[in-house]
């Protein structure tokens, strides 16, 4: 019976599709797995390096390192980390759009924005926008990222510190909250700000010993920092980008399952109706004779 | 009871040890430095060595470090590692296969490899066995 062929053409379709995304679902979810392990991993240097620079910041030292000036801002370098493909949900467009808002303020204060990116999203992004220009960009580092990977873009970024171009550096990334939540965040690198510390530090006058001398020390710390934020971020992007794209497919295993179910009532009726005519034109046909 | 100070060390990999102990001692720059608690705060890069942490009179943790950071505050004690290991984990034969490698690429002074990163690599590899051996000697 030739009933309903196109829609049981789609219900095959879908099946299809529904398997990919199945299939797509599952390939994240232990990718995520593994991410997130490396995420935990890099965790604890990260943090502790951060409490090194919030000590420092609350130092007084006697060389004063560019880092830790503030300048008037007149241009503005940021690092935008984003995931290398799509299929992640609204990852990267959440991403795009709070730097977006941020970028729009910018301009208002009459402040220009020179980009560095890491992924093939955010290039094709800030490559389309005429805001801003592209200064450094890496892509493709995969799922174990190195940390040497990444240190050109930020060499481009400091360099540029170093010699004025811009004044402030932020970075911009997702936050792993939870495998449901991915959180858009802006950390504002350099100058480094002196943030509020949580431990009692002595309140008087002092400052570290440097070994061998302060510029030395503090230039290679510092460097360290920012690599080891920069870093951070990159994990825990990758790590988001895993769980964004394993609640996204399922979202859409679970929409194709919708959609058939819905297909197959449809098919089941026309079927149905067929039969009803069918039987109806023959009893008709038998009255007549 | 004798005083104590919280030490941290870390890997840009994971976490190695964080606990308290009597005293530190760590390969610094500018030659050993022995770390006691209430130290004055101080900074400085760090060679390839041993950390020693001692945590009683009886006992204490060796580690092999392939350089870092090192920053001191009167109660606390941070060991930004580029890589550590604690100090039985070396592998031996690894460390032996390195220092050879890179002895044979500085005795043959016609390739046209990097001489910094080659001594770099056979001084690392040397300060691993000799981490090994003094943790051996100790009867660990």
């Amino acid at each position: 019976m030739a009933v309903g062929k196109e829609i049981r053409t789609k219900i095959g379709s879908i099946k299809n599709t529904q398997k990919i995304t199945r299939a797509m679902e599952m390939v994240a979810a232990s990718k995520m797995r593994k991410t997130k392990e490396r995420m935990l991993a890099t965790r604890p240097y990260s943090q502790k390096i951060g409490k090194i620079i919030k000590h420092l910041a609350h130092a007084n030292p006697e060389y004063k390192h560019s880092f830790l000036v503030k300048r008037d801002v007149k241009r503005i370098g940021i690092i935008v980390v984003s995931s290398d493909r799509g299929l992640c949900g609204g990852l990267n467009s959440n991403l795009f759009r709070k730097v977006l808002g941020q970028l729009i303020q910018w301009e208002k204060a009459g402040v220009e924005v020179d980009v560095c990116t890491i992924g093939t999203k955010a290039y094709g992004f800030f490559t389309g926008l005429n805001k801003t220009t592209v200064i450094g960009h890496t892509a493709k580092l995969g799922d174990s990222p190195h940390l040497n990977d990444i240190i050109g873009v930020i060499k481009v970024m400091l360099d540029a510190y170093y010699s004025g171009q811009i004044d402030e550096l932020h970075a911009i990334s997702n936050e792993f909250v939870n495998t449901m939540t991915q959180r858009p965040t802006i950390e504002q690198l350099l100058p480094i700000v002196a943030h509020e510390l949580d431990e009692q530090l002595s309140s008087r006058h002092w400052d570290y010993i440097y070994e061998p001398d302060a510029k030395e020390v503090l230039d290679h710390l510092l460097t360290r920092y920012i690599e080891s934020i920069v870093y951070q971020g990159l994990v825990e992007n990758n790590a988001c980008e895993q769980a964004a794209r394993m609640v996204a497919m399922k979202s859409a295993s679970d929409n194709a399952g919708n959609l058939i179910k819905e297909l197959q009532l449809i098919y089941n009726k026309a079927r149905q109706a067929a039969i009803t005519q069918e039987i109806s034109e023959i009893v008709a046909g038998a009255a007549a004779v | 009871m004798t005083m104590t100070v919280h030490v941290d060390i870390v890997s840009a990999e994971k976490e190695i040890f964080s606990g308290l102990a009597e005293m530190i001692f760590a390969p610094a720059e500018l030659g050993e430095l022995g770390i006691t608690p209430r130290h004055a705060p101080l900074i400085t890069r760090l060679n390839p060595g041993e950390v020693r942490v001692k945590v009683s009179s009886t006992e204490s943790y060796p580690f092999f470090i392939s350089g870092g950071l090192l920053e001191i505050q009167p109660n606390v004690v941070t060991i930004l590692a580029d890589t550590a290991i604690r100090a039985k984990d070396i592998d031996e034969a690894a460390a032996i296969e390195a220092k050879v490698r890179a002895e044979e690429i500085l005795a043959d002074k016609n390739s046209r490899i990097d001489y910094a990163s080659a001594e770099k690599q056979l001084h690392q590899a040397i300060m691993q066995l000799r981490t090994l051996e003094r943790f051996r000697k100790r009867g660990g």
